[in-house]
């Protein structure tokens, strides 16, 4: 590699670990003010003494551990079912393509560009119809239809980088269609699998539009909690703060390990 | 990266059908119903909390919509907020990715911080924001400015759509990093060894060569973040609520006030026929630009 001048290799430290103070300074002030009284919390002093109070006021509501519960059931469900009704559909365009492949993955894409607001009021009056409104159940089919495409298409990349000759082998020692998949491709490609999964768990977890216009109470999930903390007499910011590092946290962690994978399927494989 | 794979032995027949059926079926029902229904809607007179109002209303719906100046406010601002957001993020994100691709002690670290605001969801980003850091008096903003001896800006009450646009950027800009950074890391080093070589400075270098070899790249994050900005909601929602007046009420809000708060079935459906016809102008692009990459 080229050797660089000291000054520069100081000065590009400096800008990188600058540009990360900047961006991840608002939830390092979050976690700050989580971590304060109410009083100091509204005060910008950083020499104070570390409570749990504000944690322990979030817990000891007895509704948080309701939404907290929603939003794995939803993300879960969510996910699980993208997933088994992808990895069959992925496993054929992969491996059995036919001259309609091309075309089905590109519609499958198409079908994610319908704004979510264009559709809204004929899902709200099906699901009113239906008995869905506010019901896990009616989040998780709809976060299942929103992310199908990207499971897909993710677990589509993922499958095309194994040879088809070492499925063809097992095709030869008489393995039907399912043990081939769950005995031969899954183990080949449980790291992409996985990361796939993840995603699809970030982008469940995160969802704002849905959440908050399908679901009221019963299954409102994190998002709806947090809007909850909106209205003016609700404003206490430890608590606030307490109660938005622990709906982040946990999705954080996942996001910094699918990070990778994240690009090919935020980007449908166009980027690499 | 990806081997080509060989098409399975002729003779033998593989019916994918009962495979590939069901994720069809229902993408099928999830895209033709709900549109169909929206389309049917915008044409009906069709309020939820008057049953009198029914009939067919023709394209009265539409004429009402376009002679409303709150709708051109709020396309107005929703292509502020678009435009705006992109410029920071790609241009920005462009910048960071180059950075990011230096070495420097602790980078990797470096960067799972940086790309942290990305996986932050909208209710949280948006309330950490608004109060923590915007808000005049208890915000951080405010206390710099006071002790700097400036005045604090009460951002919300002064500069509505600039605050949602600053959130919003901020969600956004690491997803920008982590896709040109993706981009960045594919570019043939000898190339721009090769360019230093011939006497070509570090400007010239990322004019000359890393723009142009991230042109792709940059077109697909403006469109993947269009087709998510146009429909910029929960930020909104729980910041401004699309005020003060009509000053942070985009397309997305507007549809959903006329339907759950007014209960204007017909009008509600209406815009969203119009984000619908937005969206795809833009989806179009984006399809074949990944069509153009799409392997089978």
């Amino acid at each position: 590699m080229v050797k660089q001048s000291l000054s520069r290799r100081i000065g590009i430290a400096v800008l990188g670990w600058g540009a990360a103070f900047v961006l991840f300074f608002p939830l390092l002030w979050m976690l700050l003010t989580s971590l304060k009284s109410e009083p100091e919390a509204v005060t910008p002093s950083i020499a104070f003494t570390p409570t749990l109070q504000a944690y322990g006021d979030v817990l000891a509501r007895a509704d948080y551990l309701a939404f907290a519960l929603n939003s794995v059931i939803i993300a879960i469900g969510g996910t699980v079912l993208a997933l088994a009704l992808a990895i069959p559909a992925a496993y054929v365009m992969a491996f059995h393509p036919t001259k309609r492949t091309r075309s089905t993955l590109l519609w499958m894409l198409s079908t994610k560009m319908l704004p979510s607001v264009g559709v809204l009021v004929p899902i709200y009056l099906l699901f009113r119809t239906l008995g869905l409104l506010d019901t896990r159940i009616g989040l998780i089919l709809v976060y299942t239809l929103m992310n199908l495409p990207i499971v897909v298409w993710m677990l589509f990349t993922f499958f095309k980088e194994v040879p088809n000759d070492i499925l063809e082998a097992g095709r030869m020692d008489g393995a039907r269609t399912g043990a081939e998949v769950w005995h031969l491709l899954l183990p080949l490609t449980l790291p992409g699998v996985a990361s796939t999964g993840l995603l699809s768990l970030i982008l469940c977890w995160n969802e704002a539009f849905w959440s908050l216009n399908l679901t009221s109470s019963a299954a409102a999930p994190l998002t709806a909690f947090i809007a909850s903390f909106s209205s003016p007499q609700g404003l206490f910011f430890a608590k606030l703060s307490a109660a938005s590092t622990v709906a982040v946290a946990p999705i954080l962690v996942f996001g910094w390990l699918s990070q990778r994978q994240l690009v090919r399927g935020l980007t449908f494989g166009a980027v690499k | 990266m990806s081997t080509p794979s060989t098409a399975p032995a002729k003779g033998r027949r593989f019916n994918g059908l009962p495979l590939i059926g069901p994720s069809v079926t229902v993408l099928l029902i999830w895209m033709i119903v709900p549109l169909v229904m929206t389309v049917w809607f915008s044409l009906q007179r069709y309020n939820l909390l008057d049953p009198t109002v029914t009939g067919f209303a023709g394209i009265d719906n539409y004429e009402f919509l376009v002679t409303d100046p709150d709708f051109w406010a709020s396309l107005a601002n929703t292509l502020i907020l678009v435009g705006s957001v992109l410029a920071i993020t790609v241009v920005g994100g462009t910048l960071l990715a180059v950075l990011f691709d230096q070495p420097f002690p602790g980078r990797d670290v470096a960067r799972l911080f940086a790309i942290a605001p990305f996986f932050v969801m909208p209710t949280v980003a948006a309330l950490i924001w608004k109060n923590l850091m915007m808000h005049p008096i208890y915000g951080v903003f405010g206390a710099a400015a006071r002790a700097l001896g400036l005045p604090a800006v009460d951002w919300f009450a002064d500069h509505p759509l600039l605050s949602v646009i600053l959130i919003v950027s901020w969600e956004w800009l690491p997803f920008a990093l982590l896709i040109l950074l993706t981009a960045v890391q594919s570019l043939d080093r000898e190339q721009l060894e090769a360019a230093r070589m011939d006497g070509a400075g570090a400007v010239a270098q990322f004019v000359y060569i890393v723009l142009p070899h991230l042109s792709r790249a940059i077109s697909v994050v403006v469109m993947i973040e269009t087709i998510f900005l146009l429909t910029v909601f929960a930020e909104i929602y729980v910041t401004t609520a699309g005020g003060p007046g009509n000053a942070t009420t985009n397309l997305a809000f507007l549809i959903y006030a006329r339907a759950l708060l007014q209960y204007d079935v017909g009008g509600a459906s209406a815009g969203g026929v119009v984000a619908i016809v937005l969206a795809n102008i833009v989806a179009f692009f984006l399809v074949r630009t990944i069509a153009r990459r799409l392997e089978v």
